[in-house]
């Protein structure tokens, strides 16, 4: 057990698990409102897709993947304008994934908070000339502040927890894609039981402190709305 | 191998209104992070009481763990296996060092087949097997591996400064990625190799690399590839690295029941290294207690 094997994969799962959030957010609210607005006849259909990963196993998202970023697939594309073959085995091939596998859990609580706030306030902020902008700046998303801080909070947390994606298009490189779960995995493995206690039981209070966190919120926005 | 244990599977995908209400006002309802958790224990308790299930057939069962390189050969072997005893043999697979640590924290197999000769040797070392029944049932060979054809003719394909990957099998776990290390080292492109490897937790996953295009070339087992004429390959000679032995032991969980040691037995069969030739193993000359069998 030492040092140089436990902490590179901590910071990478860290830098992942930001990045992603980040692009999670981005991506999600503006689907989370759209899906909490529209009228659109289906739009549950599109709630659906954004949905799936919490159902498919993570070895359907990761077989897609492997062949998307692949040579042959629209990620080889993207690879080959950077002069590589493939974006596997690379970060920016995890954040994908991760965005991927992550967005149900940053939409669904954010779509419920929107929800949450009702047309209401929004016609009253219309009424005071509010622009449709404005309204969803100094309206909506200080109101729906605890989905927000919930979306983010249980994406960082999956995406820190993700395992079978990640093996599948990871390729277990250190300092790129072995992250702490892969880590924690090979530790297992390889009869490491110390580190790989260590590394879990880590992960179990953060887990634990997230889960925790994210109940007390949903407490809280559903007090408030009382 | 690639489960998400205690992933909440069942956040609500798209509540219906009433449910959408209890979020909303979160008053007497249980949350849906509780419910989500609250499923994966179950499926957890499932999974238990499934592994313990088996399937009877016309004679004896016997449980075998088998290295997920040896999956095709294994089950050719079980069919004839069942077919010449009238026992049934229940096949799980996964990698060596994954059933090593299930039979460590007690699972109910009765014979071991490894991919290497270290798992077993423990397994007898640490009394989970019964000594002396340990033996070499396979001999694996390496393969340099390309899914577009002319890409490799030799050793010489890991030189090219086009090559972008390689993938194997993680040398510190598989005996296929230590293989190619030695490979490797004795061809002197170390550096090149850990510039440019891709690892796999096991050399099917090293495969997917290769057979997907992600990496242009792997090093795999050659019973992976030996039933496929496409792409291009290198049979690595055996002198560049340390013989890949699978060896096969008899678990303490499989001393009493008859089926297993015929199953052991069974393995040095002549059908069964008929089997194993034709899937890419070499079979070792006949171990000093015999092959047995019919």
């Amino acid at each position: 057990m030492n040092a140089e094997t436990i902490w590179p994969p901590i910071r990478l799962t860290l830098e992942l698990a930001g990045v992603t959030t980040v692009f999670l957010l981005l991506l999600g609210t503006p689907i989370a409102w759209w899906l909490a607005r529209t009228r659109f006849r289906f739009k549950e259909a599109v709630a659906a897709l954004v949905a799936l990963p919490l159902v498919l196993p993570p070895t359907v998202l990761g077989f897609y993947l492997l062949i998307a970023l692949g040579p042959d697939g629209p990620g080889g594309f993207v690879a080959r304008l950077f002069g590589e073959r493939s974006l596997a085995f690379s970060f920016p091939g995890l954040v994908i994934g991760s965005i991927l596998y992550s967005l149900p859990f940053t939409v669904q609580p954010i779509r419920g908070a929107f929800e949450a706030v009702g047309d209401r306030p929004l016609e009253a902020a219309a009424t005071l000339r509010a622009s449709p902008w404005d309204a969803f700046w100094t309206v909506a998303v200080p109101l729906a502040r605890p989905g927000l801080i919930a979306g983010g909070v249980l994406g960082f947390a999956h995406t820190v927890g993700e395992f079978g994606v990640i093996l599948m298009i990871g390729g277990n490189i250190p300092g790129a894609t072995r992250v702490l779960s892969i880590a924690i995995y090979d530790h297992v493995e390889l009869m490491e039981w110390g580190t790989a206690h260590l590394l879990s039981g880590s992960l179990l209070v953060f887990s634990f402190v997230v889960v925790a966190v994210t109940l007390s919120l949903q407490k809280k926005m559903g007090g408030r709305d009382r | 191998m690639t489960q998400r244990p205690g992933t909440p599977g069942s956040l609500p995908v798209g509540p219906s209104r009433p449910a959408r209400a209890e979020l909303r006002t979160a008053h007497g309802a249980t949350p849906p992070i509780l419910v989500a958790l609250q499923s994966a224990i179950l499926i957890v308790h499932l999974l238990a009481g499934m592994a313990s299930a088996g399937t009877p057939s016309g004679g004896a069962t016997v449980r075998v763990a088998v290295a997920a390189n040896f999956t095709a050969a294994a089950r050719e072997i079980a069919a004839a296996f069942e077919d010449a005893t009238g026992d049934g043999a229940l096949l799980s697979f996964g990698s060596t060092g994954q059933l090593y640590a299930q039979i460590l924290q007690g699972a109910p197999f009765e014979v071991f087949l490894a991919a290497d000769e270290m798992r077993p040797g423990l397994a007898e070392r640490e009394g989970l097997a019964v000594p002396g029944s340990r033996r070499t049932y396979a001999v694996g060979r390496l393969v340099l591996f390309s899914a577009e054809a002319g890409r490799v003719t030799g050793p010489d394909a890991l030189r090219d400064p086009g090559l972008r990957r390689i993938a194997l099998a993680n040398p510190a776990l598989a005996p296929y990625g230590r293989a190619a290390l030695e490979v490797a080292r004795a061809l002197g492109v170390e550096d090149i190799l850990r510039d440019r490897q891709v690892i796999g937790q096991n050399v099917s996953q090293a495969h997917q690399f290769v057979r997907t295009g992600n990496a242009e070339v792997g090093f795999l087992a050659l019973a992976q590839v030996v039933r496929s004429a496409d792409g291009s390959r290198w049979l690595v000679p055996e002198r560049l690295h340390g013989p890949i032995r699978q060896q096969a032991v008899l678990l303490e969980a499989g001393r009493q029941n008859p089926a297993a040691a015929r199953f052991l037995d069974f393995l040095g069969s002549r059908a069964a290294r008929k089997i194993l030739r034709r899937h890419g193993y070499r079979a070792e000359p006949p171990a000093p207690h015999g092959p047995g069998g019919p």
